[in-house]
């Protein structure tokens, strides 16, 4: 069984994977997360003057805990200055997408961040959704 | 990154924008990232899959020993319509054995732009099938390569076997203007399949 994961292949397999400790999943989400949710990281309060896009001392303390790995961190981040697709969280950090779900999943689960859910599966958007799209692409 | 909007705000968030993809399919070098390119805002990135034990399908696990067949990307791009609405452009893998990520893909996917090289027609065979299979509305984009020769455009419907409501168009995938035209003909055609779909019930 062991062998298995120390073939050639394996390598670029795995490491990844280290980072979520071999889960594929998160305990946060049932459902897999769509490439297009938006990922929200909401703005800690402004009371304390701090930088935008700044963690607050909870949030920080939070991250150190040993169970969060700098990945959380930067996603937190790069989501704070602007909600970001899944997809590009993980081209931001040059990460597959599987493992990328996992680490959300996780931040999910703290609450450190909040995810959109797209349109349905199977159901077309508004038609005036349609309409404002195809008015924007014309406007190109 | 512009989200058109400044970030330094209290507890109140703002209406997140929706999101909304369109697929980007065709065979292998026909031009599908060019295309994202010409309309996308950022530069397309490349995002990358796995092929794990959780994502493989059961029946296809030949093939996967290679090193090489590990890694999966695609390339996508991003169109913020306006501060409620942002498109993305996902150029789906080339790869026939990749099958099954198109399903992740196409999932609430609104529509489909299926690239075609008239010098290679029969590569755009599979992703015609797939999307009306599925009935997900597509548009067939002949992309003009400069060396290839041009046919109407009702020569390669017929080639296709398209039913006449698909719209198929000729364009320069490197344009933005063509591609632009390109993707507003699929969501044009989307928005006609939904209107009919609720005349008809």
């Amino acid at each position: 069984m062991a062998d298995h994961w120390f073939d050639d292949a394996a390598g670029p397999v795995v490491r990844p994977y280290a980072m979520t400790r071999g889960r594929t999943r998160s305990g946060g989400t049932d459902t897999q997360l769509d490439l297009i949710a938006l990922v929200i990281a909401d703005g800690a309060d402004d009371a304390d003057g701090a930088e935008p896009g700044a963690l607050s001392a909870a949030e920080d303390k939070l991250l150190a805990d040993h169970s969060f790995v700098p990945e959380h961190h930067d996603i937190v981040v790069l989501c704070r200055r602007s909600p970001l697709s899944v997809a590009e969280v993980a081209a931001e950090l040059d990460l597959p997408v599987g493992v990328v779900r996992v680490l959300i999943g996780d931040l999910l689960e703290s609450a450190l961040v909040r995810v959109t859910r797209p349109v349905p599966p199977a159901e077309l958007p508004d038609e005036s959704i349609l309409r404002e799209v195809i008015n924007g692409l014309r406007a190109l | 990154m512009v989200f058109g909007r400044s970030e330094r705000r209290g507890s109140k968030a703002p209406a997140e924008p929706v999101t909304l993809k369109i697929l980007v399919a065709g065979g292998f070098g026909v031009g599908k990232t060019t295309l994202v390119g010409a309309v996308s805002e950022i530069k397309p990135l490349r995002t990358e899959e796995l092929l794990t034990e959780a994502s493989r399908p059961v029946d296809s696990t030949r093939g996967v020993e290679a090193k090489t067949t590990t890694t999966v990307a695609m390339d996508f791009g991003r169109i913020t319509i306006n501060e409620e609405l942002v498109l993305y452009l996902f150029g789906t893998p080339g790869q026939d054995r990749f099958w099954f990520l198109w399903d992740e893909l196409a999932t609430g996917a609104l529509g489909a732009v299926v690239l075609a090289d008239t010098r290679r027609l029969e590569n755009s065979f599979a992703a015609v099938d797939y999307f009306e299979r599925r009935g997900i509305p597509f548009t067939v984009a002949v992309n003009c390569f400069d060396d290839a020769e041009r046919y109407p455009v009702e020569h390669v419907r017929e080639a296709l076997d398209l039913d006449g409501g698909i719209p198929v168009l000729l364009c320069d995938a490197r344009q933005r203007e063509s591609a632009r035209d390109v993707l507003v003909s699929v969501v044009e055609h989307a928005m006609r399949i939904a209107t009919r779909t609720t005349a008809g019930t």
